[in-house]
């Protein structure tokens, strides 16, 4: 059988326009190679680059030097040091992160993500999984299906990698036995169906020897094929799947070069489109005609998911960023609750209530998640009970979205349906997520408009409503302030209620502790009671140590641009503690009281508070003034 | 029906893909441009990005002073063509002291293009800038990311960049901090040549063989582009000798060594490349710095 890597390299050589011509017109299939530390990736990704001459002479010969100096297979080549990346891997001789390497064959051109087997890593693993039309599970002949070999495919499948090819390597070590071959094979297949996993190809290959991997190997005379790289050469690429599906365009970007012109821009998530179709605009809902496909070299007839595209549209309906513009006949839905399967990928583990930005297409809205329903334990896919996510959990859990996402499930369109999760404060991704449904309660719950609206409320009582949210460290003087506040504004002859931490703890919040999770359940019950109140025209005053931005904002965004006046009751530690009036530092020093603020739990101080007091210099009596004076002046009362 | 969409069609999307989610999240993004092969392609993608717009950002060129006089006349060409404003830094600390590739060695890179491009951006207020660099280039590259993470003293650490998935780009920030986005990320050598050729994309013609003056230094080829220039730092003129000789990659002309050809057309230059036994980046001094890892060190003292 002929090799099919190298028969390009005669007509390189001899004809180049006309190898030009073929690899022009070669499509692009996206893979990752995921197994155990010891089962030979970085060896088998070395060896198709180097089967197909992508490495070059001067590599090899660095190569060649650092498979002597610290390389794994004596005096061979080491083809893993050429995948090998970061210095800090070389040292340690594992892979610690998804590495892309390109590859072509005559028929393709390859992008293979290279995913670590190592047991912190499956944050890593989903992320190669997630743009991969493909995946290759390596199995060492000598071990077998093994935890790993569970938990990737376990991981695969959820990514919804529609092509899984089981390689058995390293077949070489067990003298190319049928009988240990067809045992792996039979025992993964029990496995793969228990999952829902419907079909995989499975190999025989030595990536060290080079068995059936570009060629049929003499050593497996009862293997038929296809080879590793025929396989690959002739699986569907998602982006034609995709193709089938109803149009579906996430608008990035409006394009306004003058008045005359409005085009949409953004990456076809699927479908087809041409001019002259009917096209529907969500969330709006609005219809109108692709009037253009533009281009910089000239309009389109037609294209398709997977193409970057700017459309015209014969009527002028209001279309933005993060909106969708989808097949008329067939739109997409929009929902604001859903069910969602999520997996942590931060140190800093979920925190239940707490707003987090959410990106899904170009759309980015703010989402709190409920307490998982469950976590996937990955290496017995047992389902647990959680109150929290950590650093490489999968959970099923239920999310709430500030306003309506346009949105697939994520198993119909992956565009439509997968998300990241991004922390407000810190900016780091700290999850990636699939919708797998939208709550009948987002559907049929719906808002019931008043006929006293908010405005009425408070016109009755002469005054604009406001929440003063006081904050700062136990001790620090909030309780004080606020009370000094309400006396001098109820004097005034104004309509308000103060909300106390540890009042409300004996009653609305009785139920909470003081974990994380739970201060910042408390500080949402607080935030939606206040919003209530405000609503029905009350000034409300608020006094908890609140000790996180996120929890704070979050009650700000629950307001009208305004009404949200945060007060820090700035006192330093010390003085705080010195105070000591409940008695409590003293037993957080001891160790009698955990999670205190100040000690074992942090307090994050306002950056742009709407107001400060410094009690080391200003005495409540002047500060509640200042208070007064401000709320005043703003016409708030 | 379905259309078959090729390697380059895909790539050319996901490029644009990328350069609009920046244009649309970040506030003052911009695109550096180096006058290379890579360059031109990543021009070529932005132009397609918003046309009919121009790409709506400026090009920004960190000079060393030190490169071919063809490739400053290119750039002055392209970014006019293309509607795009141009700015030009060079590190006034290095013209000042008159830093060059033959007395300072390895401080030459430093000073003017480590140096150089952060001082531009911090000069700007850039928050986000394009870069050309593939992960096919150098071992190190292979892991980073599309959207890179700077501090605002522009250091990558490579344990704490963002993961990404699907096609959704994390771009949010603190004040000071940047994103170095790398468009053309999955593209190889050999994909670059062929984009260039299907799209007809400008370059500079010293990729191209032609009989130039040229000097041999160090046991490599040079062209003598700037002969008094040279002679004045060599302290003597060096030996100069006309061959038929092209670069694979452009950078400081006394920093990127020439080799031998005949090929004159972009199909003779593709199948030598194809053909070719060395790897892109040996021309090239940089990576042979710090043994194995010279790369990443570089880019975590905030070297692109």
């Amino acid at each position: 059988m002929s090799d099919p890597v190298y028969v390009t390299d005669a007509l390189i050589a001899e004809d180049i326009d006309a190898y030009l011509a073929t690899h022009q017109h070669k499509d692009m299939l996206r893979f990752i190679t995921c197994g155990s530390v010891d089962d030979g990736k970085s060896t088998l990704i070395g060896r198709l680059l180097y089967d197909s001459k992508m490495i070059f002479e001067d590599q090899l010969a660095a190569l060649e030097t650092d498979s002597k100096k610290v390389g794994t297979q004596g005096q061979e080549i080491d083809f893993a040091l050429l995948v090998d990346g970061l210095a800090a891997e070389r040292e340690q001789g594992i892979t610690i992160d998804v590495a892309y390497r390109f590859f072509n064959t005559e028929k393709r051109k390859f992008i293979v993500a290279d995913c670590p087997g190592h047991e912190q890593y499956t944050r890593n693993m989903v992320t190669g999984a997630s743009t991969a039309d493909l995946a290759v599970i390596l199995i060492d002949a000598r071990n077998g299906v093994l935890v790993q070999t569970r938990r990737h495919s376990y991981l695969c499948h959820l990514i919804g990698i529609r092509h899984l090819v089981l390689a058995v390597n390293k077949m070489d070590l067990v003298d190319y036995d049928q009988a240990t071959f067809d045992a792996i094979v039979a025992d993964y297949a029990a496995f793969a169906q228990s999952i829902g996993i419907e079909s995989f190809t499975a190999l025989p290959i030595s990536g060290f020897k080079g068995d059936n991997i570009t060629a049929l190997s003499a050593n497996t005379p009862w293997f038929t094929g296809p080879t590793l790289v025929e396989h690959l050469e002739t699986v569907e690429v998602d982006t034609a799947a995709d193709q089938a599906l109803p149009l579906r365009l996430p608008v990035q970007w409006v394009n306004r070069p003058n008045l005359d012109f409005r085009g949409f821009s953004g990456l076809i998530a699927s479908g087809t489109v041409r001019p002259g179709d009917a096209v529907r605009v969500l969330p709006s809902g609005k219809t109108s005609t692709v009037e253009r496909i533009v281009t910089l070299d000239g309009d389109l007839e037609m294209a398709v998911a997977g193409q970057s595209v700017t459309l015209t549209l014969a009527d002028e309906i209001d279309c933005s960023r993060g909106d969708v513009i989808a097949a008329a006949d067939a739109p997409p839905q929009a929902a604001d609750q859903f069910e969602a399967t999520v997996v942590w990928m931060d140190d800093d583990p979920l925190h239940v209530g707490r707003g987090y930005w959410l990106k899904l297409g170009a759309q980015t809205v703010s989402v709190t998640l409920q307490q998982p329903k469950y976590t996937v334990n990955v290496n017995t896919l047992d389902r647990l009970a959680a109150k929290t996510l950590d650093l490489n959990a999968i959970g099923v859990t239920e999310l709430a979205t500030d306003r309506p996402l346009v949105f697939e499930p994520y198993a119909q369109n992956r565009s439509l349906g997968g998300f990241i999760l991004i922390d407000k404060l810190t900016n780091r991704t700290v999850a990636a997520g699939m919708l797998n449904f939208s709550l009948r309660r987002a559907q049929n719950v719906h808002w019931q408009a008043l006929d006293i609206s908010r405005e009425a409320h408070a016109s009755l009582k002469h005054q604009q409503p406001a929440v003063l949210w006081f904050t700062g460290l136990s001790g620090s003087g909030k309780s004080t302030i606020a009370n000094l506040v309400e006396k001098k504004l109820h004097a005034l002859g104004k309509h308000t209620f103060l909300l106390d931490g540890d009042n409300v703890r004996h009653g609305l919040n009785k139920d909470l502790g003081f974990t994380e999770a739970d201060r910042i359940e408390n500080i949402r019950r607080v935030g939606e009671v206040a919003k209530l109140m405000a609503d029905a025209g009350l000034i409300v005053l608020t006094a908890f140590i609140s000790p996180f931005t996120a929890e704070r904002d979050m009650v700000r965004a629950m307001l009208p641009e305004g009404e949200f006046i945060e007060v820090f009751v700035d006192t330093p530690l010390e003085v705080a503690e010195s105070r000591d009036v409940k008695g409590l530092y003293k037993k957080a020093r001891s160790g009698e009281l955990k999670n205190f603020t100040g000690i074992d739990s942090p307090y994050e101080p306002p950056l742009y508070p709407e107001l400060r007091v410094d009690t080391t210099s200003e005495s409540p009596e002047d500060a509640a003034e200042r208070i007064v004076a401000h709320l005043l002046a703003r016409g708030a009362a | 029906m379905t259309a078959r969409l090729t390697h380059l069609q895909r790539l050319e999307a996901e490029a644009i893909h990328i350069m609009r989610e920046v244009v649309a999240e970040a506030e003052r993004p911009v695109m550096l441009y180096s006058v290379g092969k890579d360059s031109a392609v990543m021009l070529h993608l932005a132009r397609k990005a918003f046309y009919p717009s121009p790409p709506p950002f400026p090009l920004l060129h960190v000079d060393t002073t030190w490169k071919f006089q063809a490739m400053y006349e290119l750039r002055d060409r392209m970014a006019a063509e293309s509607g795009m404003e141009l700015l030009v830094y060079q590190n006034p600390e290095a013209t000042e002291q008159g830093i060059n590739p033959f007395d300072h060695g390895p401080l030459h890179t430093d000073m003017w293009k480590t140096e150089g491009l952060k001082q531009a951006l911090d000069k700007w207020g850039f928050d986000a800038a394009f870069g050309g660099a593939r992960r096919d280039e150098e071992k190190s590259r292979a892991k980073e990311r599309i959207f890179s993470f700077r501090t605002a003293s522009h250091g990558w650490d490579p344990k704490n960049q963002r993961p990404e998935l699907w096609n959704l780009y994390n771009a949010k920030k603190h004040k000071g901090e940047s994103i170095r986005v790398f468009p053309i990320s999955n593209w190889t050598e050999l994909d670059i040549w062929q984009y260039i050729q299907v799209n007809d994309v400008p370059i500079v013609p010293l990729y191209f063989a032609a009989p130039r003056p040229t000097y041999e230094w160090d046991g490599q080829l040079f062209m003598a582009d700037d002969i008094p220039r040279l002679e004045k730092v060599l302290g003597k003129r060096p030996e100069i000798v006309e061959r038929s000789v092209r670069f694979r990659t452009l950078g400081c002309f006394p920093l990127t060594g020439a080799v031998e050809s005949t090929a004159s057309t972009l199909s003779e230059v593709i199948q030598e490349t194809l053909l070719t036994t060395t790897s892109e980046r040996q021309g090239r001094v940089i990576d042979k710095d710090a043994g194995g890892a010279g790369m990443e060190v570089k880019k975590q003292q905030g070297y692109f």
